[in-house]
């Protein structure tokens, strides 16, 4: 528990100085801009587009930084040969790559909670509501970024960068349109495209379980069993995830 | 076999390994495979320095990779301090050194320290005072607080060989611990691993640079292809009989009167008056003392060439033991 915590507060700290979270400033001024030219060009439902927009700008950015960081967490160690002096240290593998997950969802904390703070005070500023549906789909974005970085890591203990990055996108992609995949199984007329659809529906992370921006912006809260049963989905997803990723980690050589 | 090992493993054996072996495929399943090592067998008592060497591609650091638990071997065994090559609990007792490390250059060289003093479990109270230390031991106290983004490649070498030994290992491991160093860093790192056995510690380590590793090592091993081709003291290797060549020294002789010698050199050099005779063992001298007698030439010297451990170490393959002992001539 103590690496796992050490390894986590160096990662933390890595992310720190790479200065990822100067995307916080980025994100500020895109809000503060994006509400004050809204609210002068749009005639009807800036609040709206505010809304719509600031949710949708926290889930980009989130989802961007568990990506394009995520696919770098265990890669970048093993491509610049730091993982050889941790390996040779009294730590476990499996300590190491869980270590190095919540190092990255300390940063994802970071962020997503600044950048709440930012999103609901233009909201505050320009006079709009602040309903405790926005709170609520911003947990779930949350939820969907840790499956997003356990994705990412899973395929960093065996893939490049790129083709991580690739893979994790498709994914995520994928995960988005799970029930279409469910349509188009059900329509085909082959039965190999019913058989590897189907097969992609089980096996893909259902996504949209976790998007209720649409409604959250609209004022609409989801009931409280829906939020505990997408977050419990969530997390024994992402626990499936970081649980291949150990074994294919035990195994690898170095 | 791996318990009886364990079990069975001499108190004085800091590392014992028996007929490793590690093959692995250079691509995707079906390409050809490759021996990194192929029967390794070698042993390091405690408390000594064991050079290990051998050129590039001879399985050295492949060694030390499953030593350490980096990889894993596809036959034989590895004990190292009593436990299994790997043994997470053991790494505590251990300090390893990798070849050409690159670190996380965002931290300064104390946060570096802490951050490995703390995975190998120390307390932050003992930490900071040993940090201290060791930043004084490999001389880099005034870089204290400098990012080792900052860092030339030779303190980047002894911060590495710092952290190596920050909790206080019985075991140090390490990787080609004097490249990329200059002479005056080359020097720090000896003193180190030579300060280390003066506290009883045991060093394993990989070099290329061989009057260092004949300057400190207590024993050397010399790995070729996988294999071990010879152990022992550097005294032990370099006194081989049959490997001794001698050098003879005379003047006097033209060359009608060399001719009888040339039959038994190895080598004949002449400048001016003198004349020096490489011969390739004892054995041959006799023959050619006659000849400069009988030729009415001088002797000025015959000396017993002593063979460099550069020498053995860039011998033939065939493997020391079987070393190709020349003919004394007709």
């Amino acid at each position: 528990m103590w690496t796992i915590a050490v390894i986590a507060l160096n990662t933390f700290r890595e992310n720190l100085r790479d200065k990822i979270l100067y995307n916080l400033l980025l994100f500020a001024v895109f809000l503060i801009g994006a509400s004050t030219v809204l609210t002068k060009l749009t005639i009807l439902e800036h609040g709206k587009i505010v809304l719509d927009a600031g949710l949708a700008a926290i889930n980009m950015v989130g989802v961007v930084i568990a990506i394009f960081v995520g696919i770098g967490l265990v890669s970048k160690e093993i491509e610049r040969r730091t993982i050889y002096t941790i390996i040779a240290r009294p730590i476990r593998r499996l300590d190491f790559l869980l270590g190095k997950y919540f190092g990255l969802v300390t940063t994802l904390t970071v962020n997503v909670g600044v950048m709440l703070l930012v999103y609901l005070a233009v909201l505050w500023f320009h006079h709009l509501p602040l309903h405790a549906s926005l709170i609520q789909a911003v947990q779930l974005m949350f939820v969907e970024m840790l499956i997003v970085i356990a994705t990412a890591l899973l395929f960093s203990t065996f893939s490049t960068p790129s083709l991580s990055a690739m893979f994790t996108i498709g994914l995520y992609v994928v995960g988005h349109l799970i029930s279409d995949l469910r349509g188009i199984a059900e329509k085909s007329s082959s039965d190999v495209m019913k058989i590897v659809m189907t097969a992609l529906y089980y096996i893909c992370p259902n996504l949209e379980m976790l998007n209720i921006k649409g409604q959250a912006a609209a004022g609409v809260s989801v009931m409280l069993s829906y939020q505990a049963l997408a977050t419990a989905y969530g997390l024994f997803y992402s626990g499936l995830l970081l649980a291949v990723a150990c074994l294919v980690f035990e195994r690898r050589d170095f | 076999m791996l318990s009886r090992l364990v079990k069975g493993n001499d108190d004085m054996k800091a590392i014992s390994i028996e007929n490793l072996t590690k093959t692995y495929r250079a691509g995707w399943p079906g390409s050809p495979t490759i021996t990194a090592l192929a029967g390794l067998s070698l042993s390091v008592q405690a408390g000594e320095i064991y050079g290990f060497l051998g050129p590039n591609g001879a399985g050295k650091t492949t060694t030390l990779k499953i030593l350490i638990g980096l990889m894993r071997a596809s036959k034989g065994n590895a004990v190292v301090l009593g436990s299994p090559a790997g043994d997470v609990k053991t790494h505590r007792r251990i300090g390893f050194l990798p070849e050409s490390p690159y670190f996380y250059d965002y931290l300064t060289a104390e946060e570096f320290l802490g951050f490995y003093g703390r995975l190998a479990g120390m307390s932050h109270a003992s930490l900071s005072q040993r940090i201290t230390d060791m930043l004084q031991t490999v001389g880099l106290t005034e870089a204290r607080t400098r990012q080792l983004r900052k860092f030339s490649k030779g303190m980047l070498q002894r911060i590495g060989l710092a952290q190596a030994l920050i909790h206080d290992p019985e075991l140090v491991i390490l990787d080609e611990p004097m490249s990329g160093l200059d002479p005056i860093g080359r020097k720090q790192v000896r003193d180190v691993i030579l300060s280390l056995r003066e506290r009883g510690k045991t060093v394993f380590f990989s070099s290329h640079i061989l009057p260092d590793v004949e300057m400190i090592c207590d024993r050397v091993g010399i790995i070729r292809n996988g294999e071990l081709l010879a152990e022992g003291t550097v005294d032990e290797l370099v006194h081989r009989d049959h490997t001794h060549s001698v050098e003879v020294v005379c003047e006097g002789l033209d060359g009608k009167s060399l001719d009888g010698i040339r039959g038994v050199a190895s080598r004949l050099i002449q400048r001016g008056r003198q004349c020096l005779i490489v011969l390739p063992n004892q054995d041959c001298v006799g023959k050619v003392l006659a000849e400069v007698t009988d030729h009415r030439g001088r002797l000025i010297s015959v000396t017993p060439q002593k063979r460099s451990l550069e020498e053995l170490f860039l011998e033939p393959g065939e493997g020391l033991g079987n070393t190709r002992v020349l003919p004394c001539g007709p």
